[in-house]
């Protein structure tokens, strides 16, 4: 196993705005890596200091053990970079965009036309690329940048402004990339995209890594109470409360809202137990925290899109 | 690699992962794998490209290879026949002297007047007054001519007198039954008196060659920066030299068939244009053209912003650099700064050179070293140029 993107201490200044603040990272190969922050925290700068686009003031950067400044087309032909989708031709459809994306790399028709049936466009090869949906642009910009098959690919954004069943088919298609081996880095909004497809995230801001690491492992690491949540109605309030002083729960809340009766806990196994011995797990729901939470921990404010 | 990182990666080897849908990852390497034969050059897709957006853009057709044959076929119906000083002449009563000329001397006389007889010489007076007749004839006393005349327009008027002063010389020399003594023996060189569309025709292409070069490479630049494809290209293992050379390949076809329409409608018997000698010159002129006017497109393009910047911007170079170097009207008559200040337009010496070439019998020696000021121009702005590129609007 070898490691896929090596960043030291990159920094990048714009005037006045430190934009990337000394940003440490390693991305494993076949690792699906994400990179979070508020707007204007520096993560597309990071990226765009990893594809080689910008140079950055200070640090080293190997991508599959390459520079990517200056311009190495020997490494080029290995990485991905995936455009916002606006970056296509105007008049031209969605079969002639790839196809001149994907000659750039040397890639035929034959191959381009694969790809496009590998991302489900084939149907609208023949559509104006700026006339396709926003899902079906999305994808035909992943298209493009996967043409030549590389190794390494990078997605700024993948699924901003799609509606919520684009985004699964979206996701669908990502872990598909990334379950051929190639390693993946994207900039998000969503945490809960970052929670469903990454193996690791980085939440970013005001130019710095703050925590690195699995989104499971942060969000336990957060050490959150869990709400434990049934229908309102089955048992009362007041047996509940007896019920779980008796074996001992740490209860830090119950509530019945006439809807659900919640139990806010820091272990929801004797919780669980307590409800089941009642017969009162219809409608059950445990919540514990999400990345969300993490964000907010680490950067003090609402995660904006 | 070093031996800590290896050693970072085989904790990582297997990612903890918290919801787990996914498949057990394949140990698959990635890499091309597809077949190699399958392969595309970028010059051609980009090419091929290139023809589409423009074909597709039908704006673009009609600003670039359209409106300058309006021009053309406006300013050729315009200035039709307007250097030859043909006049209307009424010729009141009847005239036996005039009457009397025959043969060749009838044929010159029909190309430069129109004669028509009227018998009210009040009306044909009227009409020479408000302009619709350039003189009148009518028999005076004795042997005497009488010619009355408009000085509206001063080289009719003297084209008028001169013709009836030669009638009548002729007529005494013939009157005196001898032969004459000196004779004129008069042909025409091809000079400044050449037709309107001889020039007209040299000076809208080399115009049409340089708006298309200018605004078509200044635009594509732009746009190609904004949606992005500039970065794409430069995160591709491609050569800049497929996408240069496919911009020169589409403008020189395009200012090529330019050129072929435009001597193809201006020698049409309507406007007829006469090509003269070397006239095939005219091709390697206006690829040089094309070259150096790309260059300033490319220039306009690094710097301007935006599609619309670029425009006004290469339309304050193009519109001035035309009405400065002849391309619609000739600049024999114009003040000696405008001269000067023309002799820094690369469109100027196009002009002078296609005109040379096309309806003045100009040869080699005319064109060549237009040719080479026009790609030295090129090489020089390309080389300011890209100092200012940028791949991206950062």
């Amino acid at each position: 196993m070898t490691t896929a993107i090596v960043a030291d201490g990159i920094r990048k200044r714009y005037r006045d705005i430190q934009a990337v603040d000394g940003v440490s990272l390693t991305v494993e190969t076949g690792e699906f890596y994400g990179i979070l922050g508020p707007n204007g925290a520096g993560k597309t700068t990071t990226l765009e200091i990893l594809e080689g686009i910008r140079e950055p003031d200070e640090g080293r950067i190997e991508l599959l053990g390459l520079s990517p400044w200056p311009r190495n087309p020997k490494l080029l032909t290995r990485i991905g970079v995936q455009f916002q989708s606006s970056a296509f031709f105007e008049r031209l459809t969605a079969r002639e965009t790839i196809q001149i994306f994907a000659s750039f790399y040397g890639v035929g028709s034959r191959r381009a036309d694969a790809m496009l049936e590998r991302v489900s466009l084939s149907d609208v090869a023949s559509v104006p690329a700026q006339r396709l949906s926003g899902g079906q642009a999305h994808r035909l910009s992943i298209a493009c940048a996967l043409a030549h098959e590389p190794e390494l690919l990078f997605l700024d954004e993948p699924t901003t402004g799609l509606d919520p069943q684009s985004r699964r088919n979206l996701w669908d298609l990502l872990r598909d990339i990334n379950a051929e081996g190639r390693t993946i880095v994207l900039t998000t909004h969503y945490l809960d995209e970052a929670e469903i497809l990454c193996d690791r995230v980085a939440v970013m801001d005001h130019g710095k890594m703050l925590k690195t690491g699995a989104p499971a492992t942060l969000i336990r690491e957060l050490d959150e109470n869990v709400r434990v949540s049934v229908e309102s109605g089955l048992t009362d309030e007041q047996t509940i409360r007896e019920l779980l002083g008796q074996a001992g729960a740490d209860v830090v809340a119950v509530e019945d809202d006439g809807v659900s009766l919640s139990i806010t806990t820091s272990l929801p196994g004797p919780v669980l137990s307590v409800l089941a011995e009642q017969g009162a797990l219809r409608g059950l729901e445990v919540r514990g925290a999400t990345l969300e939470d993490v964000f907010l921990q680490l950067t003090g404010r609402e995660y904006r899109t | 690699m070093s031996a800590e990182r290896t050693d970072e990666a085989t904790v990582l080897v297997d990612p903890p992962r918290p919801q787990d849908p996914k498949d057990p990852r394949p140990a698959k390497a990635a890499g091309p794998t597809a077949a190699t034969d399958d392969k595309a050059s970028p010059f051609f897709q980009l090419s091929k490209v290139m023809a589409l957006l423009f074909v597709r853009d039908k704006g673009a057709v009609f600003f670039m290879l359209i409106f300058p044959l309006i021009f053309l076929a406006l300013f050729g119906s315009l200035f039709k026949g307007s250097s030859t000083a043909h006049a209307s002449v009424a010729e009141v009563g009847s005239i036996r002297m005039l009457d009397n000329v025959h043969g060749s001397d009838r044929t010159q006389l029909d190309q430069a007047l129109t004669i028509t007889r009227m018998t009210s010489q009040a009306k044909a007076l009227e009409e020479v007054r408000n302009g619709t007749l350039d003189g009148l004839i009518e028999q005076g006393p004795g042997n005497t001519l009488v010619l009355r005349f408009s000085s509206v327009d001063p080289t009719t008027a003297a084209t008028v007198k001169g013709i009836f002063q030669s009638v009548i010389q002729t007529a005494n020399v013939e009157a005196t039954g001898k032969p004459p003594t000196y004779t004129l023996d008069a042909t025409q060189v091809e000079d400044n008196s050449v037709k309107p569309i001889q020039y007209l025709t040299p000076g809208l292409l080399s115009w049409a060659v340089a708006n298309a070069g200018v605004f078509s490479t200044a635009l594509t630049l732009v746009m190609l920066r904004r949606i992005g494809v500039l970065r794409r290209i430069r995160l591709a293992p491609m050569r800049m030299t497929s996408l240069i050379g496919s911009r020169i390949g589409i403008t020189t076809a395009m200012t090529l068939s330019q050129t072929a329409i435009f001597l193809a409608v201006a020698s049409i018997p309507y406007f007829g244009l006469k090509l003269t000698g070397s006239w095939w010159l005219v091709i390697p002129l206006m690829f040089c053209g094309t070259l150096a006017f790309m260059s300033i497109g490319l220039l306009t393009g690094s710097i301007a912003k935006s599609e619309e910047s670029s425009n006004g911007l290469a339309q304050l170079i193009v519109l001035p650099m035309s009405f400065l170097s002849g391309s619609f009207f000739s600049l024999d008559s114009a003040p000696g700064w405008v001269k000067d200040i023309s002799r820094l337009m690369p469109l100027r010496y196009l002009v002078t050179a296609s005109e040379s070439v096309l309806s003045r019998g100009g040869g080699l020696s005319d064109a060549l070293p237009t040719m080479g000021g026009l790609l030295v121009f090129a090489a020089v702005v390309t080389a300011i140029s890209m100092r200012l590129f940028r791949w991206d609007d950062f």
